[in-house]
């Protein structure tokens, strides 16, 4: 059974190297977790008292200002952060894909990256040799598979992370926002494709700013703010209350029909948590 | 409603991460190979390097040393070869090992995998460098065989027994083997080194320099370019003092329990205690730091 549960979970990072009376300015700033400053080192609180339960089948968005604790949720919710107070149990087998730039190797060529991260996410060298070809084919990357990542542009990066995590099954599927640095034509094709893989996989996460990405992938949402959630629920009512105005709105007919949606929404804001 | 909230400090996980590393071997050991291949990546002959630096390594400080102290260089510069292969495994396990976690600090932040595949990558790869300089090892015991074979052989090059003459070796052997059972151990120990101080120094960023300003010091202080044979047959007044006092330093049993079966000579059950008794505790701190701040390391890095 996928499934991923948080109790009151918060994630306070100490900065070391951080000078506390510079700090205290910040403190009045609006951008950012709180920054706690009782102890010897200063603490960004990043996420405070997080609960939520999330099932197979779930396909969550993630709303939120810049700083509101996104990604660190996301980092939370893949199990590479365990919470500092309260607790997350993460069942299924997790494929994160955060800021492209980081977490490969800039020197080695994309189809070395593709056999480390798979290995990484829990496949077997064999495992991926069946699938090197599938992943070149997907991006549509040819040749350049064999040149170093250093050479590829942000785009290209983002092919290649999600040919990898669509081509493994994985059972948590978990992406930040740098997806959104493909072309239109790529996205058409990545959207199939991600849509398959929500299907059978079970649970999305997924963290954007882009009403069309949002509404195509999920059906409901939560919107983070300054490091806890401040509502969670149907995706339309959510990112409705977070933008103060209803995002399908402006949605194409067609698009409207592909998401299954109505052009106008009946319900106003979401519920707050 | 919290059903058994899983603690983030319990044995089970420290466990469960070291287990779990293990099992992704395949992903240690590409990533210890990948290591190797990019250090090397735009260099003609590649890996070959490795072999090759420390050929020249050994053979010059061999040649010199065997000079100051009016050693056989037929059998000296064997014993400093092996003594520098051994000491580059060791080094590389403690200065890598401490900077493992820092060094991953991208994948650490970006891919949920347990910390022990790191400190097994770290390990892996000077593994493979070893490997590499063993290569030096086979050619020297091509070329002095003979040296090294011979019963009751001195470094000093004087017949056994004789005034400054030193200690009298065994000779090469089928005692050799007991290298192999020896490696492991060091391996073994550099699996808790990686982890423990790997977990020390990411927090504490000064542990690193600290440790790298020793190294050197520990180098000079552990008979690899020296013999613990010239201390013995020296006549300096002093030097009763010097043979009690170089026993209490712990990688002079490390370096030992593998050198002196590589060339001929005999390992006293002190070394191997020692190693041995050094390998639980170290372990047992280990699994300590690894219950305790596991979490936090991708908090830390």
């Amino acid at each position: 059974m996928v499934s991923i549960d948080v109790w009151n979970a918060s994630v306070d990072f100490p900065i070391f190297d951080a000078k506390t009376r510079s700090l205290k300015k910040l403190v009045l700033g609006k951008v950012g977790g709180k920054i706690g400053t009782e102890g010897k080192v200063p603490i960004i609180e990043a996420l405070n008292d997080i609960t939520l339960s999330l099932k197979e089948g779930d396909r969550v968005g993630l709303v939120g200002h810049n700083g509101a604790g996104k990604s660190t949720l996301l980092r939370l919710l893949a199990g590479i952060y365990e919470p500092t107070r309260g607790s997350a149990r993460i069942d299924g087998k997790v494929a994160p894909v955060f800021d492209l730039g980081v977490g490969m190797d800039p020197e080695i060529s994309g189809i070395e990256n593709i056999m480390i991260r798979g290995l990484f996410l829990g496949m077997t060298r064999k495992q991926m040799e069946k699938r090197v070809d599938d992943i070149a084919e997907f991006t549509e990357l040819g040749d350049y598979l064999q040149m170093p990542l250093r050479t590829y542009s942000t785009g290209m990066r983002v092919r290649l992370a999600l040919g990898i995590v669509t081509s493994i099954d994985p059972e948590i599927l978990i992406l930040d926002e740098g997806i959104g640095a493909v072309d239109a034509a790529f996205m058409e094709k990545a959207r199939d494709r991600l849509s398959d893989l929500v299907r059978r996989s079970g649970l999305l996460v997924f963290a954007n700013h882009s009403d069309e990405f949002l509404a195509e992938f999920c059906d409901t949402a939560i919107w983070m703010d300054e490091g806890h959630i401040k509502a969670q629920g149907n995706l339309r009512e959510v990112v409705t209350a977070y933008k103060g105005r209803d995002p399908f709105e402006n949605f194409s007919q067609e698009t409207l029909r592909r998401i299954g949606q109505s052009p106008a929404l009946s319900t106003n804001g979401g519920d707050h948590a | 409603m919290v059903p058994d909230a899983p603690s983030t400090r319990s044995w089970g996980r420290a466990f469960a991460d070291i287990r779990q590393g293990f099992a992704d071997r395949e992903l240690w050991g590409h990533l210890g190979w990948q290591d190797i291949k990019q250090r090397y990546r735009r260099s003609v002959i590649g890996p070959l390097w490795i072999t090759i630096s420390m050929g020249v390594t050994a053979l010059g400080l061999g040649l010199l040393y065997a000079v100051i102290f009016n050693n056989d260089f037929a059998t000296f510069l064997p014993y400093v070869a092996v003594g520098f292969i051994v000491w580059g495994f060791i080094n590389g396990c403690l200065t890598e090992g401490m900077e493992t976690f820092i060094a991953n600090e991208g994948l650490i932040k970006h891919l949920p995998a347990p910390l022990t595949v790191y400190a097994l990558r770290t390990v892996w790869r000077q593994t493979l460098m070893l490997a590499h300089n063993l290569v030096v090892y086979v050619i020297l015991l091509i070329v002095f065989y003979g040296d090294l074979s011979k019963p009751a052989y001195t470094l000093s090059g004087k017949l056994c027994g004789t005034e400054g003459a030193g200690f009298c070796h065994p000779g090469l052997g089928w005692g050799a083997l007991m290298a192999i059972p020896a490696f492991v151990l060091i391996a073994i120990n550099g699996g808790w080194v990686t982890l423990l101080f790997g977990i020390i120094s990411t927090r504490f960023r000064d542990i690193p320099q600290v440790i790298n300003s020793l190294t050197q010091l520990l180098f000079y202080m552990t008979p690899i370019v020296w013999s613990a044979d010239t201390l013995f047959a020296g006549t300096h007044p002093n030097r009763d003092w010097a043979k009690v006092l170089f026993q209490f330093n712990p990688l002079y049993h490390f370096v030992q329990i593998m050198r002196a079966p590589m060339v001929g000579q005999q390992v006293s059950m002190v070394s191997w205690s020692v190693v041995g008794g050094i390998t639980v505790v170290g372990w047992a701190l280990a699994l300590g730091a690894l219950r305790n701040y596991r979490a936090r390391v991708s908090y830390w890095v």
